[in-house]
């Protein structure tokens, strides 16, 4: 342990692992610190990811797959069911191992990791981030970097110590609540989605399955919502009526910012990744994989910031993201907006369409046409990102 | 003896032992006003603006809002 570093991450989750991965291998100095005792645990998650998402950071392991999806099955409220085939789309990861495997091919590359670091401020030199102050085993603690990546997931307050505007809007937070369940007879090929103001208003309702018949069950709800009624009442509901007896593993509560990412995701001597800087797809609530890609190109623009001796350069990350997805987030957002206060009535008339479209000719392009065809703003946004 | 918010009578209560740590309301308050570390949460009393942000974003109900105001302890 070192005094000073090129690279301070903050957060070990897979923003925070590729920030680390990706600045260490091109040879600059790396410390990544995480407050929780474990890499990878708790798991605030329902897990699921696109197979290509995963595959540009690591190569397929069954040791954290707990399943492989190749349908999508969408739940109207009037109980209508609309199944989507996709092949070999994505995996239900383990996350508890597959964090800790990101955290190793950081660790890998030379990077060096520290958990129960517990990081509760900056270090400034002349306005610009220097370094972080963190509490470990009791003792408060400096230690100098020439970059910072915050990757503090959903609460993002580091960024927010260097002067950036992190909080999100409680109408953008979808918080969530989500227990590992057994004895779930679910298809362990499937994701199920259920919409509807009986589930999950303004958001979605998912089992996930996990193999052997446990699966992710749980919801997110916006704080509109939560003002009236919790995520966990919601899931105590629909356990009690689909599920009652069904023996409960693991329960976690979470935030999934769902919004467009950070106006500023940059400052002089700090970059923020991951779901601190907002990066998660907003229609999907997904963000492994486009945290993943977000800590890739914050680590990639540090190191070659502090190779470069041109602290400026990593203002360049900014745009980096916004061209590689934070644009296309922008679209999901506005597809998000125009479907989020869909009535159930409306739900059900989009479920009925699409299950007129013949089963083998389900493209994503041919779903949302056929749903959205009355909707023709959000069609062009549609076709946008899907066709 | 009443807690003191920025805007007087602290009225946001955290119930610590219910709490799961997972920061839904630290990512939503605006003034950033709560200390969320592995296992222990509070309010940083003088940052509090009472907005209930955070009672709204709490998936577990951990959050309460009191209008009569938190008593120190």
């Amino acid at each position: 342990m070192k005094n000073e570093y090129d690279v301070i991450v903050v957060g070990a989750g897979p923003a925070g692992s590729m920030a680390a991965r990706f600045a260490a291998e091109q040879g600059v100095s790396v410390l990544m610190l995480e407050k929780d005792r474990d890499v990878g645990y708790p798991v605030r998650c329902g897990e699921a990811i696109s197979k290509a998402g995963v595959e540009e950071f690591i190569s397929s392991d069954d040791k954290w797959i707990a399943a492989k999806i190749s349908k999508f099955s969408f739940n109207a409220p009037d109980g209508t069911e609309v199944i989507l085939d996709f092949g070999e789309a994505g995996y239900v990861l383990e996350r508890r191992i597959f964090d800790y495997e990101l955290a190793r091919t950081a660790a890998n590359q030379g990077a060096e990791i520290i958990t129960r670091a517990y990081v509760n401020g900056l270090m400034f030199d002349n306005g610009n981030v220097s370094g972080v102050k963190y509490e470990f085993q009791g003792e408060q603690k400096e230690v100098k970097a020439k970059v910072v990546i915050a990757a503090d997931g959903v609460e993002s307050r580091v960024g927010r110590w260097a002067g950036l505007e992190t909080h999100i809007d409680f109408r953008d937070m979808e918080s969530a609540v989500q227990i590992t369940a057994a004895n779930i007879p679910v298809d362990q090929k499937t994701l199920y989605f259920y919409f509807g103001k009986d589930v999950a208003p303004n958001g979605y309702f998912w089992i996930f399955p996990k193999g052997q018949n446990n699966a992710n069950i749980g919801l997110g709800v916006s704080g509109i919502i939560g003002k009236k009624k919790s995520a966990q009442s919601f899931l105590n509901d629909f356990m009690n009526k689909n599920y009652p007896n069904a023996p409960v593993l693991t329960t976690v509560a979470g935030g999934v910012p769902c919004a467009i990412t950070l106006q500023k995701i940059s400052a002089p001597g700090i970059l923020v990744v991951g779901d601190a800087a907002r990066q998660v797809n907003p229609l999907s609530g997904g963000g492994i994989a486009s945290g993943m890609i977000g800590g890739s190109i914050a680590g990639r623009i540090a190191a070659e910031s502090v190779k470069m001796k041109k602290p400026d350069h990593i203002l360049t990350y900014d745009k980096a993201w916004a061209d590689r997805l934070g644009k296309r987030h922008e679209i999901f957002n506005r597809i998000k907006e125009g479907i989020y206060n869909f009535s159930d009535e409306k739900f059900n008339n989009i479920a009925h369409s699409i299950n007129k479209v013949p089963y083998g000719k389900r493209t994503l392009g041919r779903v949302f046409t056929a749903a959205l065809f009355n909707q023709p703003s959000l069609l062009i946004d549609v076709a946008k990102v899907f066709v | 003896m009443y807690r003191l918010a920025k805007t007087g009578k602290l009225m946001i209560d955290i119930l610590p032992d219910k709490c799961d740590f997972c920061g839904c309301c630290v990512g939503v308050c605006p003034e950033d006003a709560i200390e969320l570390k592995e296992a222990e949460i509070f309010i940083i009393d003088p940052r509090c603006t009472n907005c209930a942000k955070c009672v709204w974003s709490c998936p577990i109900e951990v959050i309460k809002f009191n209008r009569e105001g938190v008593l120190a302890k």
